[in-house]
């Protein structure tokens, strides 16, 4: 594995290891940006240019915005008076050690799976578009209905009734 | 003797890698390109701070800078200094990392925008497939780097500012994005190169840019209006309005960092002009097919200045728009009237070639416009304004 690869996961792990141990909320949304950043590096690394510049434009422009937005307008961005830190630390290292070797052992697993020969498949822009409309109709419709329904429900469910209505 | 005119740039670029090792070639024709983007795009910016300060003042019948060179030229040089030697505050209880890291983000995401663009034959920096995409996600970046300027502040104008501008950019975002689509539509391809030449060709004098037909001027259009609110220039400029919110979310900045996000401001300018140019005027594509002897890259930097001068022209006579008839006119009026133009533009491209597909778009357009405009501006009631707001 190439340099570069090991730069980019530290700043991918740095990223989201910050993000859940720094104390002000705002600052752990910005650490969770670089991590997103790191991800769509790594995307580009496998040349996989539609996926990483996707992940730019979706999750650093879209999802970090909302995350920062949400923290914003509600009442988050006070730092908290405790500790960050949880009570159980033993209960929960076993936790994330346990699902650590779990995904680690599918990844392996599925590595090991496929015939060394295998070319590289092209996940060109064309592709993924002919899979969309070709293949992978149904998928995309149920998932706009879903995006729908959802955006749908947040606004319902946010919004504040008026008076003697 | 023009054909040489036109590739000069990469024939002194290849004369120089002619100089050196083997393995040294890719890296220094990269850093040659990065550097000629970095030293002629802030040039320009210094040009379009005079050229916008005389445009505005004559538009507003009073002189501009005319003290510091002939006709006030040297202005900028002025400007440099002044704010590079001005003393660098920063607010005691503002977050001093973000602080410190929100303009640098900032002109790096927009500086990143250019590499993509063809400012000539064979003349674009990086050559992807997926070049389009590539500069919508740096755009999207930035939008960040506004955010980060306003919180880290610690300061309510600037907050304020900060998520009027945030919301106004993602809302302009989606209309940037959906009228760029129908130009990817007709050309096939995501890569900027691609869409230039395919708007390369001359039917007898006229060339086939996508702005001569109906979808595209309609695209154009609503291309400028999201473009104009992307980069937060007037009408749109409620984010910075100096009367409304000091100066929004760069308020607690001074000196230098001030000077890069006025520098991040109108490089996006550029890079948002020049995206404008290849998608919908033609790219480096001469507007004539007997003048295609003058160089490709004056062709663009020519449409790149005329963008620019539309610009302040625009911000010198068009009153500011208020926050919610800015969402109003994005979300109700320009968004639908985006997806309405993508199926124009799917039915241009099915229809087949001769003159109905024009006549057929051309209504379809003109009365997509009308309708729209009347039924969705229409104000229902004139009472007092209610709010309901998210809990």
């Amino acid at each position: 594995m190439s340099v570069i690869f090991w730069l980019i996961s530290a700043i991918t792990i740095a990223g989201a290891l910050f993000a859940v141990i720094l104390k002000n909320t705002v600052h752990c949304a910005l650490a969770l940006t670089v991590a997103f950043a790191g991800l769509a590096l790594l995307f580009l690394g496998l040349d996989a240019q539609f996926a990483g510049f996707t992940e730019i434009m979706v999750y650093i422009g879209a999802v970090a915005i909302l995350v920062v937005f949400a923290i914003l307008l509600t009442r988050g961005s006070e730092t908290p008076k405790d500790s960050v830190y949880s009570r159980f630390p033993v209960a929960g290292l076993v936790a994330a050690a346990g699902v650590f070797a779990v995904l680690g052992w599918a990844v392996l697993q599925s590595a090991g799976a496929l015939p060394h020969a295998m070319q590289m498949p092209s996940a060109t822009a064309k592709e993924i578009g002919y899979a969309l409309v070709g293949r992978y109709v149904l998928p995309l419709e149920i998932l706009a209905l879903l995006l729908t329904v959802a955006t749908i429900g947040a606004v319902i469910v946010a919004l504040h009734e008026k008076e003697g209505k | 003797m023009f054909e040489n005119l036109d590739q000069i740039f990469i024939l002194l670029r290849n004369m120089v890698l002619g100089y050196l090792p083997e393995p040294l070639r890719p890296f220094v024709s990269v850093v040659l390109g990065v550097v000629a983007i970095v030293a002629i795009f802030p040039g320009l910016f210094a040009l379009t701070t005079v050229f916008e300060r005389k445009g505005i003042a004559r538009i507003q019948n009073r002189l501009g800078p005319n003290r510091v060179g002939p006709f006030g030229l040297l202005q900028p040089i002025a400007d440099g200094i002044k704010s590079l030697t001005k003393e660098d505050i920063v607010p005691t209880t503002s977050n001093g990392f973000i602080h410190f890291l929100a303009p640098l983000v900032l002109v790096v995401a927009v500086f990143m925008g250019f590499a993509v663009l063809p400012m000539g034959r064979n003349m674009v920096l990086v050559d992807m497939d997926c070049a389009l995409l590539f500069y919508f996600a740096m755009g999207a970046s930035s939008e960040l780097a506004v955010f980060m300027a306003g919180w880290s502040s610690r300061n309510k104008y600037s907050l304020l500012g900060a998520m009027r501008a945030v919301a106004q950019m993602i809302s302009y975002e989606v209309i940037l994005l959906l009228s760029g689509l129908a130009v990817v539509m007709i050309t096939g391809s995501l890569s900027l190169t691609k869409i230039v030449e395919a708007q390369n060709v001359y039917s007898g004098w006229f060339p086939h840019w996508y702005i001569f037909t109906p979808w595209g001027l309609a695209g154009f259009v609503m291309y400028a209006i999201a473009a104009t609110a992307e980069t937060n220039r007037s009408p749109f400029d409620l984010p910075e309005g100096e009367s409304e919110l000091v100066a929004g979310y760069h308020t607690e900045y001074s000196g230098f960092k001030f000077a890069l996000f006025f520098l991040g401001e109108y490089l996006a300018m550029f890079s948002i002009s020049g995206l404008g140019s290849t998608l919908f005027l033609g790219g480096w594509s001469a507007p004539f097919s007997f003048l295609t002897w003058v160089p490709s890259w004056i062709w663009f930097f020519s449409k790149l200045m005329l963008s620019i001068f539309v610009f302040i022209w625009m911000r010198g006579t068009l009153p500011r728009l208020r926050q919610d008839q800015l969402m109003n006119f994005a979300w109700k009026f320009v968004l639908p009237f985006t997806l309405y133009n993508l199926m124009v533009t799917a039915l241009w491209r099915f229809l087949g070639d001769g003159w109905e597909r024009w006549v057929v778009c051309t209504v379809l357009v003109i009365a997509g416009y009308v309708l729209l405009g009347r039924v969705s501006m229409r104000r229902e009631h004139f009472g007092p304004r209610s709010y309901r707001y998210a809990e």
